[in-house]
């Protein structure tokens, strides 16, 4: 078979645009180098949705971010995916500061964003009671929001899926020939052909542009490490925090998470290795500092885990967003680095549109449902909601993870969607089974156990993050 | 000779003190109680443990049983009780205080069930 | 709504001994609600032997220990739901709970009994770095994985922490045929049981390395090695001294939290340093009616001891059931003094006719140190101890004469004399 399309990354970017792919009559693969979907950049970032007043007029960054964001909430909405409209703040702490406020808030009405607005330290306490006492201004954007980033990549992928994308994972791709019109692209499944390819493969694109002979950039892997803090004091900031960025750095952001966490960070150092995921002592130091120049009693003490996400910086410092010179039918979606995620709804539909343009007449696929399946969360439920899912289902009357109060049913659930999780952080992910206080020091076994029992295989089987990371060696007897 | 050692009779851990020439002990000082002076000469003479593992179940709830040894076993057979261990299995269901393994390479320990499955 | 005079929540050695100690004060309607689908509690995966020494005067492995209770329990004609977890407990003791079979319940309880045990601290609330690998894991799980599910989760392993699970599986895998390389702890002393150090690690030559700590974690799949270093007074980590171990497996044994979740959305107030409730010589909690017992309370290094203090517990809520309960309450509480971390109870009702024992730890290593108990300023009782160690829950007991002397405004303090 040829497929219309083969998408090389499931990440955010990959995963909406086969969903966005799928409202036509097309062939589309979504291919992922890993056992799941959102396991590179869009897994491990602030997930902001930035208004977008940070990048500079007339660049894709600027165009693609006031769009996507605006579009941000209804594809949430559709998705079933929390989505808060919390609002930014960018603080200066000195009278310096305050000018690139103004500078920050002149590059915000050039992009289009509405409702900027600069207010003096007075105001900015009443919104914002734990802001550090040197914060002498602010820059308010009401149009900020948070998302779970991974949580609407899987929601994407799935919805895709249902609507009959094809999604194959463990498919790494090693090399693309382009023959008589089709792509053959060689992966760990086999030889797959495509007329059509879209290079979403984040910090690897520049490795799949080479493929085909694109050199026109190269990705440098900028490393960001973060500290998620207890839900204890999930209500510090009731704004997304940003620090006035300088000649010595973007600093780090406080923000509230969609789940009722606190999440700080990011730091930014360049790194050799695109996969190396490792946090530092240093770079956690630093988040830890340069977190409590924004606002008072932010304790790493809470932190219940912390982990680092690998940006895909492009050498052209802007992203890469359409067909390579060589060839109209390889369509590059690289170097997506903040604001990737705001500008990734945006980013999806200009994809979709110039691939149906480039195939002509392309059908609209009537059975297309971009409404996702009902995901039961036994935690947000009713009394009744439980007591009548039970009742349908006892594997919802059994918790499995206690600290997020996650079921059985829930689990099964996310095994069994389309694109659905195939190991423990695949699970974890879906559900948040292993999130909460104990991280999965209770139920990470029973969810091993139920992934085997699913999966009809043996619990020495069944990994951590797919390949290589197994949890189970050999029988003891 | 004097030897300092750490009872583990029972988890109150005393410090021991044992005089001895050889395998005579003179004097057991430190201890609390009848059994720390027990342990503290079998210690010099022929230190035992009591050893506790799991060995396999066929057709039972859980793929093994959890065992110990009704007895200490010498110290130094530890690992080749291990292994007559590991190479057993046993039938369900399984009563809990069943010996499983009797009179363990002749060390007069027989190794019982401490669960039932 | 169901109706029960008792209900207790978490059937391990903890919620058992305290139900059957009710039900012989002559409790009726007692249910048992545990999350696990059997009883016993985490005693089901402690396969190992040294349990019961002081209550049974025999030595035990953990099911053995907790099938001496369930089969009493099983006797005793005290309900019992299993594969049951307690959602939430209102402000007039209702308690809704949820299972398969039965969906979502609400018991109307007349007093309640809170045994839901520990957790253990997981590596995010700890300061390390490195990859997130496949293969780190608490001691517990891995207890789990060796000796209910009968496999192996490693095969060189290194454990941070001396805590005695920690200990115990050093052993543990040891036997199983794994390579132990070292247990690394931060403080300059163990937390652990002296004689699970002698017979776990000792035995099999695997050191202990004391003022160490695990710094970061390499491999990008499985665990494919650790950093450790030594740290200093602060425990900060000494530039200079890092070490590379190559490793699959690191276990983490670094400490047991209560897990009071359910408790604090009662609005029980808790003790800061243990993390259990604050409780009266009963073990009942500021809530009325409500009392706790076991690991909840405080983490307990023997479970004869956890079995006392539920049996407490119990009687305190047959009485506070039956009516029985001392009318008259005047409490005292407990002070810490020079060297003590905590004491349980943190108050005594004075007008209670009975000795009252109070459970303390210390804060470090005391070598032929006194135990001094002391009221209004006159010493009641100093113990010698040939050594005093904060992995080592010590006691002290306030008779009932001296309880009888008190008045509201007398002060009672423990401390640790050099």
């Amino acid at each position: 078979m040829i497929y219309d399309v083969a998408i090389i990354g499931a990440g955010v970017i990959g995963s909406l645009t086969a969903r966005e792919l799928s409202r036509f009559k097309l062939k589309t693969a979504l291919l992922e180098a890993a056992n799941d979907v959102a396991m590179g950049a869009t897994k491990a970032n602030s997930g902001i949705v930035h208004a977008g007043f940070d990048a500079v007029p007339g660049t894709l960054k600027a165009k693609f971010n006031v769009k996507g964001a605006s579009m941000m909430a209804d594809y949430c909405k559709q998705l079933s995916v929390p989505y808060k409209n919390n609002g930014s703040l960018v603080v200066a702490f000195s009278e310096e500061e305050k000018e690139t406020l103004d500078e920050l808030y002149n590059r915000g009405i050039a992009n289009g964003v509405e409702e900027l607005r600069i207010i003096d330290r007075e105001e900015l306490v009443s919104l914002e009671p734990n802001i550090s006492d040197e914060a002498v201004a602010a820059l308010v954007a009401p149009t900020a929001g948070i998302v779970c980033p991974y949580e609407l990549t899987i929601a994407a992928a799935e919805n895709a899926v249902s609507n009959g994308v094809q999604f194959i994972r463990n498919c790494r791709v090693t090399a693309i020939r382009f023959k008589e019109g089709v792509f053959s692209l060689e992966t760990a499944q086999g030889m797959i052909e495509a007329k059509y390819v879209v290079n979403a493969a984040g910090v690897h694109s520049d490795e799949i542009a080479k493929m085909v002979g694109d050199n026109s950039f190269d990705i440098i892997p900028r490393a960001g490490e973060y500290f998620i803090l207890d839900k204890s004091v999930g209500n510090l900031v009731s704004h997304t925090i940003f620090q006035c960025p300088s000649k010595l750095g973007k600093g780090v952001l406080v923000t509230g998470t969609v789940d009722g966490n606190l999440l700080i960070g990011p730091t930014a150092s360049d790194i050799e290795d695109k996969d190396n995921k490792a946090t530092t002592l240093a770079g956690l130091n630093d988040v830890k500092k340069l977190a409590s120049k924004s606002c008072k009693n932010v304790s790493a003490r809470n932190a219940i885990t912390s982990f680092t996400g690998v940006r895909a910086r492009a050498t052209t410092d802007d992203f890469i967003i359409g067909p390579i010179e060589s060839n109209a039918q390889f369509i590059n979606a690289a170097g997506i680095e903040s604001p990737g995620l705001s500008s990734a709804p945006a980013i999806a539909v200009y994809l979709a549109h110039i691939i149906c343009e480039a195939l002509g007449e392309v059908e609209v696929n009537e059975s297309f449902n971009g409404v996702r399946r009902d995901v039961f969360r036994f935690r947000h439920a009713t009394d009744e909601e439980k007591a009548a899912a039970i009742e349908k289902d006892p594997a919802y009357g059994r918790i499995v993870c206690r600290c997020e109060t996650i079921t059985e049913g829930e689990i099964i659930d996310a095994i069994r969607a389309p694109a659905g999780a195939r190991d423990v952080d695949g699970v974890k992910r879906r559900t948040r089974a292993g999130m909460g206080r104990c991280q999965g020091g209770f139920c990470g076994s029973k969810v091993v156990e139920i992934l085997a029992r699913e999966l009809g295989k043996d619990i020495n089987e069944i990994t951590k993050f797919g390949n290589g990371s197994v949890i189970l060696f050999d029988k003891t007897k | 000779m004097k030897k300092e050692l750490t009872c583990v009779a029972c988890p109150l851990g005393c410090q021991i003190t044992v005089e001895y020439e050889g395998e005579e002990v003179f004097s057991v000082t430190g201890n609390t109680c009848k059994r720390g002076d027990a342990y503290a000469r079998t210690e010099i003479v022929n230190p035992t443990r009591s050893l506790a593992t799991t060995i396999k179940v066929i057709n039972g709830v859980h793929p093994v049983v959890p065992v110990k040894s009704n007895k200490p076993v010498p110290k130094n057979r530890i690992f080749d009780c291990m292994k007559v261990i590991n190479e057993t299995s046993v039938n369900a269901p399984v009563k809990i205080g069943q010996v499983l393994i009797s009179d363990i390479l002749g060390t007069g320990a027989d190794i019982v069930a401490t669960n039932n499955d | 709504m169901i109706n029960y005079d008792l209900v207790v929540v978490g059937g391990g050695p903890a919620g058992m001994a305290a139900a059957l100690k009710a039900k012989e004060e002559g409790v009726r309607k007692i249910i048992i609600l545990e999350r696990a689908e059997t009883l016993g509690g985490i005693l089901e995966q402690c396969i190992h032997t040294g349990f019961g020494l002081h209550y049974f005067g025999e030595e035990l492995s953990g099911p053995e220990y907790a099938e001496k209770f369930i089969v009493q329990v099983n006797n005793a004609e005290i309900d019992v739901k299993c594969d049951t977890m307690v959602l939430a407990i209102s402000e007039d003791n209702i308690v809704t709970a949820v299972n398969k079979n039965d969906g979502l319940i609400k018991i109307q309880a007349k007093a309640i009994v809170l045994a839901m045990g520990c957790r253990e601290r997981p590596r995010g609330a700890l300061e390390m770095a490195g990859t997130r690998a496949s293969g780190i894991m608490t001691a517990g799980t891995a207890q789990k994985y060796v000796n209910l599910d009968g496999y192996m989760p490693g095969k060189k392993v290194v454990i941070l922490g001396s805590g005695d699970i920690g200990l115990i599986m050093a052993r543990r895998m040891t036997l199983e045929g794994a390579e132990v390389k070292v247990v690394c702890e931060i403080m300059p002393y163990s937390g652990g049981l002296t004689r699970n150090i002698v017979q776990c690690l000792d035995d099999f030559g695997i050191p202990l390395r004391l003022s160490t700590t695990v710094i970061e974690t390499h491999g990008k799949e499985r665990l494919e090695g650790v950093t450790i270093a030594k740290v200093d007074e602060r425990l900060q980590p000494i530039p200079g001294t890092e070490e590379y171990i190559e490793c699959d497996t690191l276990m983490l044994s670094v400490g047991l939290i209560p897990e009071n979740e359910l408790t604090k959305n009662v609005g029980i107030a808790l003790d800061r340093v243990t993390n259990g409730a604050v409780v009266d010589e009963m073990r009942q909690t500021d809530h009325k009616g409500v009392f706790a017992c076991g690991n909840v309370l405080h983490v307990h290094d023997l479970v004869d001891y956890v079995t006392l203090e539920s049996q407490l517990a119990g009687k305190g809520a047959a009485e506070y059931i039956l009516g029985k309960a001392p009318e008259s309450v005047v409490y005292v509480s407990p002070e810490t003094g020079n060297g003590v971390r905590y004491i349980v109870p943190q108050k005594i009702n004075i007008k209670n006719p009975n000795d009252v024992k109070l459970y303390f730890r210390v804060g470090k290593i005391y070598k032929n140190a006194k135990v001094v108990l002391e009221c209004d300023g006159k010493v009641l009782s100093s113990k010698k101890k040939v050594k005093l160690a904060p992995g080592e829950m010590e006691d002290v007991t306030v008779t009932a004469d001296v309880l009888a002397s008190m008045n509201e405004n007398s002060k009672i303090t423990v401390r640790v004399e050099e």
